[in-house]
C-alpha cells in the first residue's frame, strides 16, 4: 500500500438532514482509494474549516440539498482563507440551480456536481484537481 | 512556516502539516520528530478500546468536555482501518466528538492504518509527539481493540481505558484477547442494557484472578483487588448518551476522577516511569528495524524482489538461508562499495 | 398450483417458449422488480381456495382490509388531493394555499423551514442561510394566524410535516382555530410527529428517543379528548424509502415505528382503542407501478394484523392503515425534467390502484426547487384526470386476482414480517436505530441501487440513457434570502408587544412540567403559544430538560 493518500472532508453544512448522497460518495470515495472523513449532518461552516485543517484534508466535499448553498459554501472558503488554508478545495454537490454556479465558482468553489452526477465524474475532478495544484 | 516553532505556538496548521509528513513516511518527518522530541513528555497518554459499538468515541466527547472544564487541551487520535481492498478509508469517529470542533483547545486527527511498515504504532507514536510539544496535556488514542495491530497503539499510553459493553459477548472476548491484561480502567458503558450486572461481575471476577496470580502475596478473597504494585484496576459504569447526561446519571464525572486518581499513583509508585521506559525501548527498536530494513532498500530493493524470491523457493530453486545470506552479502558488499 | 395448470405450464416452456428464446432470447438474463427482486416470466392462479381468499384478501372496508379500508374507496369519496406546500413567510404560503384550493385541491399540506423543524428562530445563527427555504418560517403564533389568514378551519383539514416540535405546531393550530371561533372537536388535520424516522432518514431530531416518545404519547393522550378527529401522528415511510431503502424496508421499518408508538402509548396508560384509530400512515410511490401497488395492499393486512393479535384492538378503526402517499422525489432527474411529469402520474396511479386515502403529486422541477405556480397546478391535474378520467376509481381494489399483483403482495409481506421479526429480536426499534441496524439496511440497499444506476444495469431514462445535450429553461422558485431579514424583524416587533412576564411565568411551568414523567405538556405549550412565547424559546426550554440528540452511526 503506497503511504501518501488523498483525504477528503465530506461535510453537510446547515441544518439539512438529508444524508444519502454524502454518505454514498464518502463509501464511494473510499473504494477508490481515498481517506474520507464523515463528520455527518447540522455542521457549522467554522466546525468543517476547523475539521478541514486539522485532519490536513486536500478537498472538502460539501452536500446541502435545503437551498443554502449560497450563504453556507462561499463562508466555508472565505473561513479556509482566513486561517491560510485557500490551498484546501471545496466542491459541492446537492440540489444546486444551474444559474446559482456561475456566483458559487467566483467565489471560489472549485466545483458544483448536481443531481445525477456519478462517481466517475467526482474522482475525474479529483485527480485533475491535484495534478494541477 | 518553520514547522518546529508553529507546532509548540499551537499553529494547528502546523500541527496538522506534520502529522501528514509522518503519515506519508515523508523524510523531513524523521528531523521534525527529532526537533520536537525535547519538548515532550509533559503530556498524559489515554488509549481507549474495546470492540465496534461499546461507545468509545462518545465517552471520549464527553470526557474531552471535563477535561477542558478543567483548564486542560485535548488531543484525540482516531484511528480506524483502512480497507485492504482499496487502500481508502471512511474515517467516522470525530463525527461522536464535533460538538468540539470549534474548540480551539481541542485537537482531533483521525488516522487510518494504511497498512505501514512497521505497523501504524510507529507512526502514531510520532503524531503522540507532535501533539505533545504543542502542548495538548491529554492525548486520546481511540482505536478498535480486535487485533494485535491495536493492542500495539493502545501500548503506546500510559493508561488504557477498556469499553466493554453488555450483551456483545465482551465476557468471553475480554479473557480470550489477552485484553485484560493490556487494561487499566475498566469502563462498562451502556449500563442501562441488560447484563451490565453480570458482565460487572464477570469483569471483577477476571481481574481478581488475573492480579492474584500476579503474585500479591495475600489471600485472594475474590475480588477485584491490586494489582502486583500495589495499584488497584478501576471498574465503572458509565452511559455516554445524551438523556443521561441531561438527568446526571452518566457516570463519567466518576470515570475523570478515577482516571486522575489512577495517574497519581501510576506516577508516584513508580509505574508510569517504567511503562515509558518499556515503550522507549520498543519504539526504538521498531525505528531500529525500519531503518535496516530502508538501508537494505537502498541497494537491494526488498519489496520488489520478494515475489521473486519466493517464486524460487516455491520451486525448489533455492533454500531459504541461503538465499537471504546471499543477499545480505551482497548488501554488505555494495555497501563497502559506497 | 393446480395439476393441470402445472402441467400446461410445462409444456408451454418446452414447445412454446424455447424456440423463441433460441432464436430470441429475453433482453436481460434476469428481471427484477424496483426493489431488486426476481420477477419470472409469468404467473398463474395460485389456486387461492375460498377459505385462503376469505383469510388473505377478504371485503374492503373489513379486516385484514387487504383490499381497502372503506368498502366504498373513491366510489363513495375521492382521495384527498393535499399538495404538499410552503416556503418564504407565512404570507406568501398563504397565497400558495389559496391558489391551490381555488384550484381545486381539497386540503392543506404545510411545509415548514429547516429551524423551525428543528426547532430555532429565524434570528437563531444556526438560520443562517435556511429560513424560508424549504417551508414556510413560524416563529410565533403571528406567523400561525397569518398562515391560514381567510382560511376556515372549520371547513378544511390539514396536514403539518413537523415532527421534534409538533406539539407545539399543534398547539399554535388550535389557538388560531379558537381566534377563528373553531372548537377544537371540530378540527381536523394531520401532525406527521414521528421521530423515529427522523434519527435514521430524515435527520430533523432534537431531543432523544425517550423524551421524544414522551412528546408523542402526551400528544396521543391530549388529542383523545381534546381533539377527536386529529390525527396525531402520520407513521412515515416515505422518507425510509427515500433515503434508499426497498419497497418491503419501508413497510417493515414504518410498521415497527407503529409498533413501537402503541407499545409506548400503552405503556403510558391508553387504552389502545382510545387512540390506534387516530394514527395514520405516510407512504411513497415509487417507480414499479405492480411493486408499488402491492406494497400498501401488504402494509394493510399486515398492520391489521398487529393490531388485532399482538395489541388486541377491538374497534376495526384500530386496525384500518389509512396512509397518505407522496410521489418519490428520488426517483426525479433534473435532466429532462418534463420526463418527470411521466414519472409522477405513473407513481400517482400506483397510490390509488393501491388506495391511498390522501396523495401529493410532485411537479416537474423537484429536482432543482419548489415548484412553480404553473407545475404544481400541473401536478394536481395529474390528480385530477386520474380521478375523473382514467376509470380506475369506479371500482375498488380493481387488480386483486392479477396472479403477479397476488404474488408480489404475499411476497412483500412475507419479507417485512422478517424484519419486523429481526427487530423485536433486537428489543424493538429503538434499541435496533441506536444499534444501527435500521440505517445499515437502509444504506446497502441505497449504495446498491446508486451503483446499478452509475453501471447502467438501472435505466434512469434521459439520466444515464436516451440523454440530450440541450438544457429547457426553467422559470424556478427562487426564495428571498431577504425573507430572513423580514422574519428577524417581525420576531422582534412581537417580543416587544407581548406580555414579558407572563411569557416568563408560562416557560417556567413548561420548564416544572418537563420535569416530571407524568405531567402532560400540551396544556403547558399551549399557554405558552398564547402568549406568543416563540418556538425557538419554548425549544430551548426542551432543549435543556430533554437533552439534545446526536448522531452516532456513521456508515
Amino acid at each position: 500500500m503506497a503511504a501518501k493518500k488523498t483525504r477528503i472532508l465530506i461535510a453537510k453544512p446547515g441544518l439539512d438532514g438529508h444524508d444519502r448522497g454524502a454518505k454514498f460518495i464518502a463509501r464511494a470515495l473510499r473504494d477508490e482509494g481515498y481517506e474520507v472523513i464523515y463528520t455527518g449532518i447540522r455542521q457549522t461552516p467554522e466546525a468543517i474549516v476547523q475539521t478541514a485543517i486539522q485532519e490536513d484534508v486536500d478537498f472538502v466535499g460539501l452536500s446541502l440539498l435545503s437551498g443554502a448553498h449560497n450563504e453556507l459554501f462561499p463562508r466555508v472558503v472565505d473561513l479556509l482563507s482566513q486561517k491560510g488554508a485557500e490551498d484546501i478545495l471545496v466542491f459541492g454537490g446537492g440540489i444546486i440551480p444551474e444559474e446559482d454556479i456561475p456566483s458559487l465558482k467566483d467565489k471560489g468553489i472549485a466545483a458544483i456536481f448536481g443531481p445525477g452526477t456519478t462517481t466517475k465524474q467526482i474522482v475525474e475532478f479529483l485527480k485533475s484537481a491535484r495534478e494541477s495544484s | 512556516m518553520d514547522l518546529v516553532t508553529e507546532v509548540r505556538r499551537g499553529n494547528l496548521r502546523a500541527i496538522a502539516r506534520t502529522i501528514s509528513l509522518i503519515e506519508d513516511l515523508e523524510p523531513e518527518a524523521e528531523g521534525l520528530v527529532d526537533d520536537l522530541y525535547p519538548y515532550t513528555g509533559r503530556a498524559r497518554i489515554l488509549g481507549i478500546t474495546g470492540s465496534p459499538g461499546a461507545g468509545k468515541s462518545s465517552l471520549v466527547d464527553r470526557l474531552i468536555t471535563l477535561e477542558r472544564r478543567r483548564g486542560r487541551k485535548v488531543a484525540v487520535i482516531a484511528v480506524d482501518p483502512s480497507s485492504p481492498f482499496s487502500g481508502g478509508a471512511i474515517l467516522g469517529d470525530r463525527l461522536r466528538m464535533q460538538t468540539h470542533a470549534t474548540d480551539a483547545g481541542v485537537f482531533i486527527r483521525s488516522m487510518a492504518s494504511r497498512g505501514y511498515l512497521g505497523g501504524t504504532a510507529a507512526a502514531t507514536g510520532d503524531v503522540i509527539k507532535v501533539l505533545d510539544a504543542a502542548g495538548y496535556e491529554s492525548i486520546f488514542i481511540e482505536t478498535i481493540g480486535v487485533g494485535q495491530t491495536e493492542i500495539k497503539i493502545v501500548e503506546l499510553s500510559d493508561i488504557v481505558l477498556l469499553v466493554l459493553m453488555p450483551g456483545a459477548g465482551d465476557e468471553i472476548q475480554a479473557m480470550k484477547a489477552g485484553i485484560m491484561e493490556i487494561g487499566d480502567i475498566f469502563i462498562i458503558n451502556k449500563k442501562d442494557l441488560p447484563g451490565s450486572d453480570k458482565l460487572l461481575a464477570e469483569v471483577r471476577y477476571v481481574l481478581g484472578f488475573k492480579n492474584h496470580s500476579a503474585g500479591t502475596g495475600r489471600e485472594w478473597d475474590g475480588a477485584a483487588g491490586e494489582d502486583a504494585d500495589g495499584v488497584a484496576n478501576p471498574v465503572l459504569m458509565t452511559r455516554a448518551d445524551s438523556a443521561a447526561r441531561a438527568v446526571g446519571e452518566d457516570g463519567i464525572e466518576q470515570l475523570e476522577e478515577a482516571i486522575d486518581n489512577y495517574a497519581a499513583q501510576i506516577e508516584s509508585s513508580g509505574k508510569l516511569a517504567e511503562k515509558r521506559h518499556f515503550r522507549l525501548e520498543r519504539e526504538l527498536l521498531g525505528i531500529l528495524n525500519r531503518k535496516v530494513h530502508q538501508l537494505m532498500d537502498v541497494h537491494i530493493e526488498v519489496s520488489k524482489q520478494l515475489p521473486g524470491w519466493a517464486d524460487l523457493l516455491y520451486r525448489r530453486d533455492t533454500r531459504p538461508y541461503a538465499l537471504v545470506n546471499e543477499q545480505i552479502s551482497k548488501f554488505m558488499k555494495e555497501r563497502a562499495g559506497d | 398450483m393446480a395439476k393441470e395448470i402445472e402441467k400446461h405450464r410445462e409444456e408451454w416452456q418446452r414447445s412454446t417458449v424455447e424456440p423463441l428464446l433460441r432464436g430470441r432470447p429475453e433482453r436481460r438474463s434476469e428481471f427484477v422488480t424496483g426493489s431488486d427482486k426476481p420477477v419470472q416470466r409469468l404467473y398463474l392462479p395460485e389456486g387461492y381456495s375460498e377459505a385462503q381468499y376469505l383469510e388473505k384478501l377478504g371485503f374492503p372496508g373489513e379486516y385484514p382490509y387487504t383490499r381497502g379500508v372503506q368498502p366504498t374507496m373513491y366510489r363513495g369519496r375521492l382521495w384527498t388531493m393535499r399538495q404538499y406546500a410552503g416556503f418564504g413567510t407565512a404570507e406568501e404560503s398563504n397565497k400558495r394555499y389559496r391558489y391551490l384550493l381555488e384550484q381545486g385541491q381539497t386540503g392543506l399540506s404545510v411545509a415548514f423551514d429547516l429551524p423551525t423543524q428543528i426547532g430555532y428562530d429565524s434570528d437563531d445563527p444556526q438560520a443562517e442561510g435556511e429560513v424560508g427555504k424549504v417551508g414556510v418560517a413560524i416563529d410565533t403564533l403571528q406567523d400561525v394566524e397569518i398562515l391560514f389568514d381567510g382560511i376556515p378551519l372549520d371547513k378544511i383539514s390539514t396536514s403539518m410535516t413537523i415532527n421534534s416540535p409538533a406539539a407545539i405546531l399543534l398547539a399554535m393550530y388550535i389557538a388560531v382555530a379558537e381566534k377563528q371561533g373553531v372548537g377544537r372537536l371540530h378540527l381536523r388535520g394531520t401532525i406527521q410527529n414521528d421521530i423515529l424516522k427522523e434519527y435514521v432518514a430524515r435527520g430533523t431530531y432534537i431531543f432523544p428517543p425517550e423524551p421524544s416518545m414522551r412528546l408523542i404519547t402526551d400528544v396521543f393522550a391530549y388529542c383523545s379528548r381534546e381533539v377527536p378527529l386529529w390525527n396525531t401522528i402520520s407513521i412515515s415511510g416515505y422518507h425510509i424509502r427515500e433515503a434508499g431503502s426497498d419497497a418491503s424496508q419501508e413497510v417493515a421499518f414504518t410498521l415497527a415505528n407503529g409498533i413501537e408508538y402503541v407499545r409506548a402509548a400503552v405503556a403510558a396508560g391508553l387504552d389502545v382503542d382510545d387512540f390506534a384509530g387516530r394514527l395514520s400512515f405516510f407512504f411513497n410511490a415509487h417507480n414499479d407501478l405492480l411493486e408499488e401497488v402491492a406494497k400498501f395492499r401488504a402494509a394493510r393486512r399486515i398492520w391489521a394484523r398487529i393490531m388485532k393479535e399482538r395489541f388486541q384492538a377491538s374497534e376495526p378503526k384500530s386496525m384500518m392503515l389509512r396512509f397518505h402517499t407522496q410521489t418519490g422525489g428520488s426517483t426525479l432527474t433534473a435532466q429532462q425534467p418534463d420526463n418527470n411529469i411521466v414519472r409522477v402520474a405513473i407513481q400517482a396511479l400506483a397510490a390509488v390502484l393501491g388506495g391511498t386515502q390522501s396523495l401529493h403529486t410532485n411537479s416537474r422541477e423537484e429536482a432543482l426547487a419548489l415548484p412553480a405556480e404553473d407545475s404544481v397546478r400541473l401536478s394536481l391535474r395529474t390528480q385530477q384526470i386520474l380521478a375523473h378520467e382514467s376509470g380506475v376509481t369506479t371500482t375498488v381494489d380493481p387488480l386483486a386476482g392479477s396472479y403477479y399483483l397476488e404474488a408480489l403482495t404475499d411476497r412483500i409481506e412475507l419479507e417485512v414480517w422478517q424484519y419486523i421479526d429481526r427487530i423485536e429480536a433486537l428489543g424493538g426499534m429503538i434499541p435496533a436505530i441506536l444499534k444501527g441496524y435500521v440505517q445499515k439496511q437502509i444504506q446497502e440497499s441505497a449504495y446498491r441501487t446508486q451503483k446499478d444506476i452509475e453501471k447502467g444495469e438501472r435505466v434512469v431514462v434521459g439520466l444515464n440513457k436516451f440523454q440530450t445535450e440541450e438544457k429547457k429553461p426553467l422559470n424556478l422558485l427562487r426564495v428571498d434570502p431577504a425573507v430572513r431579514n423580514l422574519q428577524i424583524e417581525k420576531l422582534s416587533r412581537v417580543k416587544a408587544s407581548r406580555n414579558a412576564s407572563r411569557v416568563e411565568e408560562t416557560l417556567k411551568q413548561l420548564r416544572e412540567g418537563a420535569k416530571q414523567q407524568n405531567v402532560n405538556l400540551l396544556p403547558l405549550i399551549l399557554e405558552a403559544v398564547k402568549e406568543y412565547a416563540t418556538l425557538g424559546e419554548i425549544c430551548r426550554i426542551l432543549r435543556e430538560e430533554f437533552g439534545e440528540h446526536r448522531e452516532t452511526i456513521v456508515l
